[in-house]
């Protein structure tokens, strides 16, 4: 397994497949299409070349660190190719509010589409790109972040779409801000730039899940060596279980999907799907999702809950599979990977545990339901 | 009467069809100029029972053609690329994501320009015809004449991309111009390389199209000419010239459309086995279901409807090895099949061979696989099965058993039980199920935009939507007393409330065949 330096690494156009590949992986089943994360970078890089990705610890603690990501309905995005100029304007936007350039550009969501924006703006800013995000996964709403968590305001937070147009919000609280984000982006054409969450070079050491990005690329090398090879998942848990967070992993079943019920609810994609167990046994898994997957559970026997990780993958290639791209009759692995301790404390399952998106039921972590299972 | 013609890379399949009777078929081999093998197809059917061309209503062709050129990269024009979206979608320029091979083909004349919708039908510029037609000169000035133009959220609004069109006319007449909401549904990018797709292959297919009326009139079949596109449907030859790329993937579309009409079947799966791969798709109310996710085609994104088809490689030809244990396939000898196979003097063991030795089928000379360990005769025959029954099990669409519909000139191979299969149908002529289906084909409209429910309430916008997809299929050449719904899709759209995704698919009868029956019924 190559691994890229811990002290910095290039991002060049070679490693933009396995980095979506394994965007979507973290993605848990959402997070938007990495592919025009990827189509978008690789056109980036193209142009300004390679940016350069560091350690969070390489940023001075005073240096004026910005997000970089993209926000909208994903049908929209597909048509309108949301691109690095808004997301560029919203920074900018940002920076005359705070009064400081940026030094360093930061993801905010390394799960789906979002991993790869921020890799297009480092590079055409020819700014440093942080090895970090702010959950080390795919969520939802703005405010289920670790910034949030360790106290960091998402506003002022900065909206732009293609025109230049752009709004920034300055909210009472984390959940004003994406509700008044959320409203505002509908009326912008559902498809645009932002950057919230401003913050320092040392907060950014304290509150964000670190060496994400090439945990990214790392998970989805390890799924096409293993796909060589013939073995993507030993290649792949191999790999997890080297990592500093993600090590306590496993697949937690084996079947075919005979069921899916999908709905969307308040603007999220609801739904419930069904893995019927190879064994022959009859057993069912149940993984029930919001967006992203929520909770695995066989009968009443939760083995994997938000925060953690639920995967979905095709049991053959060990290519994620989202919410959208779930078909009756596709074999299937599913895994239940540990999220970053950060993501687990009290203050962060306020914010993202299981309550937070109405799951009756306290969290748990993976390695103690898939040892008592 | 009609004759339906299957053009396959392989072989080409000609049936005579009386209204619902099949009166002949054949299989004749595809031949390198496409219009000799149509002539020998179509002569041999109306030979069989002695029917003169003049009796001939309609012809329906299906054809791979236009695939395998992109595949091939064989027969491919200089494309310019319009796009109207300014200042929209400048991070991803048309063609970004073509493998270098087609996309030096094909050329990089690529222009945005202003223009194009938000997903709620407002403008996020205005058409600036000014800047249009210095793009169209300068383009004229290359000398390109096939032009793709392409508009954000065109399958909402066509307005710009028929304005562009006109523009190009009045500068460029000589141009010949494909719009990208004719071409395919929401996805710009995958619906913009459909369009560059089209617009490549405009000079083969009035080649394409050139051989089968060359192919009619040498026959003196004055009757017109229907091409099938990848839902099942028919196009006239005028549309095909015109929109070639909505052929792709015709082929296992007819296959299965062929497989329901001749088991009577409306719900069902169908099997199509064939010299190297057995393909597996299903029948929903008689039309194939479709694929969500996207195709590529010569590696090519593109987002077209296309059938929702399982391949695994199993056929005639696979070959059996019993290294480590019995294998069958994916490799195959393909049509070779008659040289190869051990039962027609061959060296190659083949799966036609293992069914002939366990004596299920009569296929060349039996005695010349006489010797063959029974052992592996029997775990070869039982392997085929279940590779089959377990792709039937794969497509299913719920977890009930389903009938299994079994064509093509390898479903001998199925020699025992199909557990996944409530019951298993070997219709009578199946060896030409895809001549057929075309043959019985109809014409259709479909679209697929974004509704806002919350506005217009969601049964008005449902009714609107499918006055649409009606008023597409009577100008396809549908007959409107014999137009049905056949297909309704609603999909909300997430962070969108009340915005919904809405799919309508409509189907009639040719107006042509209906006017020659009664004709016909009148002379009786």
């Amino acid at each position: 397994m190559t691994r890229l330096s811990e002290n910095g690494f290039d991002v060049t156009a070679d490693l933009l497949e396995d980095m979506a590949r394994g965007a979507a992986f973290l993605g848990a089943g959402g997070g938007g299409d990495p592919y025009l994360g990827a189509m978008t970078a690789l056109h980036a890089i193209q142009t300004y070349g390679a940016p350069h990705c560091v350690p969070a610890s390489a940023i001075g603690d005073d240096d004026p660190v910005y997000t970089a990501a993209m926000m909208g309905a994903p049908t929209v995005m597909v048509e309108k190719l949301t691109g690095i100029e808004e997301v560029e304007a919203a920074i900018a936007a940002l920076e005359r509010v705070m009064g400081k350039p940026a030094k360093a550009i930061l993801p905010a969501e390394i799960g789906g589409l979002n991993a790869l924006v921020p890799v297009a703006v480092a590079a055409k800013r020819g700014l440093p790109l942080i090895d970090a995000d702010g959950m080390g996964r795919a969520f939802p709403e703005l405010q289920m972040v670790t910034f949030a968590v360790d106290g960091v305001s998402t506003s002022p937070l900065a909206v732009c779409n293609e025109h230049g147009e752009y709004h920034v919000i300055n909210a009472r609280n984390n959940k004003a801000s994406e509700d008044a984000a959320r409203r505002l982006v509908i009326e912008m054409g559902a498809a645009v730039g932002v950057s919230c969450y401003p913050m320092d070079g040392a907060t950014a050491k304290r509150s964000a899940v670190h060496g994400t990005l090439s945990l990214a690329y790392g998970i989805g090398k390890a799924i096409s060596d293993g796909r060589r090879r013939g073995d993507p998942f030993d290649s792949l848990i191999a790999y997890l279980k080297s990592t500093d967070y993600y090590n306590k992993c496993g697949i937690i079943f084996s079947g075919k999907v005979v069921d899916l019920d999908r709905r969307t609810e308040r603007g999220f994609t609801l739904g419930a799907c069904k893995v019927l167990s190879n064994e022959g046994d009859g057993s069912e898994l149940e993984v029930i999702y919001q967006n992203e997957y929520l909770r695995a559970r066989v009968g009443d026997r939760t083995l994997a809950i938000v925060p953690d990780l639920t995967c979905i993958l095709d049991a053959e290639t060990a290519e994620p599979i989202t919410t959208e791209g779930l078909r009756y009759g596709q074999r299937v692995k599913v895994m239940g990977v540990s999220c970053a301790p950060v993501m687990r404390s009290k203050a962060a399952l306020d914010l993202f545990g299981p309550r937070a998106f109405g799951l009756d039921e306290p969290f748990r972590p993976v390695e103690d339901l898939i040892v008592a299972a | 009467m009609r004759i339906g013609v299957d053009v396959g890379g392989t072989n080409t399949d000609a049936a005579l069809m009386d209204g619902d009777a099949v009166v002949a078929t054949t299989k004749t081999a595809t031949t390198r100029d496409v219009s000799s093998g149509v002539v020998s197809a179509i002569s041999a059917v109306l030979a069989e029972k002695g029917q003169s061309p003049a009796s001939i209503d309609v012809v329906m062709i299906g054809t791979t053609h236009f695939t395998n050129a992109m595949v091939e990269r064989r027969g491919l024009a200089r494309v310019a690329v319009i796009r109207l979206c300014l200042p929209a979608t400048r991070s991803l320029p048309p063609m970004i994501d073509w493998p270098a091979d087609i996309a030096e083909i094909i050329g990089s004349d690529v222009y945005l320009a202003k223009g194009g919708y938000e997903f709620d039908g407002r403008k996020i510029n205005d058409l600036d015809p000014d800047e249009l037609r210095g793009i169209v000169a300068d383009i004229k000035r290359k000398g390109v004449p096939n032009i793709a133009i392409s508009s954000v959220f065109a399958p909402l609004n066509a307005e710009m991309e028929q304005r562009a069109a006109e523009i190009v006319r009045e500068v460029y007449p000589e141009a010949r111009v494909t719009l990208s909401y004719e071409i395919g549904r929401v996805g710009l990018l995958e619906r913009e390389n459909a369009t560059i797709i089209n617009a490549a292959l405009a000079d083969l297919a009035v080649d394409v199209v050139e051989a089968f009326r060359n192919a009619l009139r040498e026959l003196r079949i004055s009757a017109p000419l229907y091409i099938s596109q990848n839902d099942g449907t028919l196009m006239s030859a005028e549309m095909v010239e015109r929109y070639p790329v909505l052929t792709f993937a015709s082929g296992p579309t007819n296959s299965m459309r062929g497989a329901a009409f001749l088991s009577k079947a409306k719900d069902a799966i169908v099997v199509d086995i064939g010299g190297t791969t057995t393909d597996v798709g299903v029948l929903v109310g008689g039309f194939p279901r479709q694929a969500s996710s996207r195709v590529e085609i010569g590696g090519v994104r593109t987002n077209f409807r296309m059938p929702d088809v399982l391949s695994i490689g199993v056929g005639g030809g696979s070959l059996i090895s019993d290294k480590d244990g019995v294998k069958v396939g994916p490799k195959s000898v393909g049509y070779r099949l008659t040289e190869e196979a051990l039962v027609f003097g061959g060296k190659t063991l083949t799966a036609s061979d293992i069914v002939v030795a366990a004596g299920a089928v009569e296929m060349g000379d039996p005695s010349l696989v006489r010797d063959l360990d029974p052992s592996l005769v029997e775990a070869a025959r039982a392997l085929i099965n279940q590779k089959v029954n377990e792709a039937i099990d794969r497509v299913k669409t719920s977890a009930a058993k389903a009938p299994v519909i079994l064509v093509g000139g390898g479903a001998v191979l199925v020699t025992g039980d199909l557990p996944a299969a409530s019951e298993v149908i070997r219709p009578e002529h199946s060896s030409v199920a895809n001549a057929i289906g075309a043959a019985i084909a109809q014409v259709g409209g479909e679209i697929d935009k974004v509704y806002d429910f919350n506005a217009l309430g969601r049964e008005a916008a449902l009714d609107i939507a499918r006055g649409e997809a009606r008023d597409r299929a009577i100008e396809a050449g549908a007959d409107p007393s014999t137009i049905a719904i056949v297909h309704v899709e609603e999909i909300p759209l997430a962070y969108l409330p009340g915005a919904v995704r809405v799919n309508v698919k409509a189907v009639g009868d040719l107006l042509a065949t209906k006017a020659q029956r009664m004709k016909g019924a009148a002379a009786e």
